[in-house]
């Protein structure tokens, strides 16, 4: 793990200073979202390296998904979004890919996925006819996520784990700076939510991206993610790796005691093992 | 317009088209109806039959305003209302106080009787219900007009945004990604179904339009797989429903606007059948 992504415990001293790492970032700087009079968010700063898969966690209602939006632009927000390229030139809006929780349709809409996908790519409406390439085009996204083989599946059809790994192939065409991920709370079986995080950490070392996020199940974090960073009280509360974070006092009142013995207790088990061999 | 009768006259040697209010009637099906079967498919998709529906209702006050201005044809006024409260549903909707369904229902009824309390001031509204129904047999070539103009209108727009709105309509962050204006294509949408809904009224009826919007979509969901057979089949269902409903209107002596829409029924009454059959 690359030791300039570790941030100092608890603090955001972060802003300001600049890629040190010969990396593209992504930097969040004193982010704040009001709606309605009250405070959803404040004083969030993030820093990403590409490469870097960073878990927001956190209580529910803590502002997770709102911090998303955010970031993306579509609830607006007070400070500031920059997206550095490797030689810190360059504070152009980054490109983004969204991976939803979920999609609002009922299982019997007639939207297959070449559908999706072809009303994201094209300008001629997919009831008239569809591009010659574009068929292609999207069996080749779809190979990304393992997911080629349901290119003519109604979008109802599919369990949660195909469709999310759907979502996730068309995020990531074209490939973004910097791909978000909402994680469902439900509907998703622990052995495809294993796969579809083995299938991010891969993408992310194929291609240059940063990635963000929103997670529920703190194993899988504790044991993909690179950075973690718990929303609490409107604010990241703490932020840093993985053991920082879940060695941290609010962290361990939140989620309970056991599950953060249990995680140091395995994680000691872990560095035995690796000094061992 | 002489053109097409000529063409009728060619193509169509049967009695019941000999009128020319029948043949000006069929031509306003042929051109009413593929409108219908497209905007519906989406309307569907949205769950937006009940909104549909409050725009027809709305319809009503539109009316009562253009009788109080001493507009002759309350064409003006009921599209100027229409379209000014599909702004105020959606304004409303966007403050997120409470569900849409309540939001909507609060303006349609609300509409409604605003309408009938003026209309019926001095009991006349007898004169008004040709509304409620419509009268399709008394379309003008200058109505036809009109409508070939909107046709030729709600076409291109529809090529320009569907793609777009189909994105919106599944998630809006995930279309505000792929830099989607959501609530553009949202206020561009609502605006168009106002304007075709209103539009039509005075030929398919207040009390059935938004039933004309739902069924054919509702019928080629029922079989349809991907988004082209959905298109296709509404289109297909709703120019066979109306064709065929004006003719065997002209027979029974029925309203047109309800005998299609009946005749649509027929039509999800056997898809769904089918959908059972097929599983």
């Amino acid at each position: 793990m690359n030791l300039n992504m570790i941030q100092p415990k608890c603090n955001h001293s972060r802003q300001g200073t600049a890629c040190t790492c010969g990396l593209c970032c992504t930097k969040i700087t004193n982010f704040g979202v009001s709606r309605g009079g009250t405070e959803i968010l404040r004083n969030v700063n993030l820093h990403i390296h590409c490469g870097d898969l960073t878990a927001i966690i956190g209580p529910n209602g803590a502002g997770k998904s709102t911090l998303l939006k955010a970031i993306l632009g579509e609830i607006s927000h007070t400070g500031e979004l920059q997206f550095l390229d490797a030689k810190n030139e360059g504070t152009t809006k980054p490109s983004m890919g969204y991976v939803p929780q979920k999609l609002d349709l009922d299982s019997s809409s007639p939207t297959s996925v070449l559908d999706l996908f072809a009303a994201a790519h094209t300008k001629i409406p997919i009831w008239f006819t569809y591009p010659k390439k574009t068929r292609e085009r999207v069996r080749e996204s779809l190979a990304r996520t393992q997911a080629e083989h349901l290119i003519n599946k109604r979008l109802g059809a599919l369990s949660g784990g195909e469709l999310q790994r759907v979502l996730l192939a068309l995020a990531l065409d074209p490939i973004p700076h910097l791909l978000l991920l909402d994680e469902p709370v439900s509907g998703i079986d622990q052995r495809g939510l294993e796969l579809f995080y083995k299938t991010v950490s891969i993408l992310r070392e194929n291609y240059d991206l940063s990635i963000i996020l929103v997670s529920h199940d703190l194993n899988l974090v504790a044991e993909y993610a690179d950075q973690v960073a718990f929303v609490n009280n409107n604010t990241i509360e703490c932020g840093g790796t993985p053991q920082e974070v879940f060695s941290n006092e609010k962290v361990i009142q939140t989620f309970g005691l056991d599950w953060s013995k249990r995680y140091l207790r395995d994680e000691k088990d872990r560095v035995d093992n690796a000094l061992m061999v | 317009m002489h053109l097409w009768y000529s063409l009728v006259d060619l193509l169509l040697p049967f009695g019941w088209i000999q009128h020319a209010f029948m043949k000006n009637a069929l031509l306003g099906v042929l051109l009413v109806t593929p409108i219908f079967g497209l905007l519906g498919t989406m309307i569907v998709n949205n769950r937006m039959a009940f909104f549909s529906d409050s725009l027809g209702h709305s319809a009503l006050t539109g009316i009562a305003i253009g009788v109080i201005l001493g507009i002759e044809n309350p064409l003006w006024s009921m599209l100027f209302f229409s379209v000014l409260i599909t702004i105020a549903i959606l304004v409303v909707k966007e403050a997120n106080t409470a569900s849409t369904d309540t939001i909507i229902g609060v303006f349609s009824s609300t509409a409604m009787a605003l309408g009938i309390v003026i209309l019926s001031r001095n009991g006349g509204f007898t004169k008004y219900s040709v509304y409620l129904i419509g009268d399709l047999l008394s379309i003008s070539s200058f109505d036809l007009m009109t409508l070939g103009i909107v046709f030729v209108l709600v076409i291109a727009l529809w090529i320009v945004v569907f793609n777009k709105l189909l994105l919106a309509s599944m998630n809006q962050s995930l279309a505000r990604s792929r830099g989607i204006n959501v609530r553009l294509y949202e206020y561009l949408f609502a605006m168009i179904m106002a304007v075709i809904v209103t539009i039509s009224i005075q030929w398919v009826g207040i009390l059935i339009i938004s039933s004309l919007l739902i069924l054919p979509a509702a019928s080629s969901r029922n079989i349809a797989k991907n988004m082209r057979q959905y298109h296709v089949y509404s289109v297909l269902i709703a120019l066979i429903s109306g064709v065929s409903g004006l003719i065997l209107s002209y027979f029974w002596g029925t309203a047109t606007g309800a005998t299609i829409v009946l005749i649509s029924a027929v039509f999800f009454a056997v898809t769904f059948i089918t959908k059972l059959r097929l599983g």
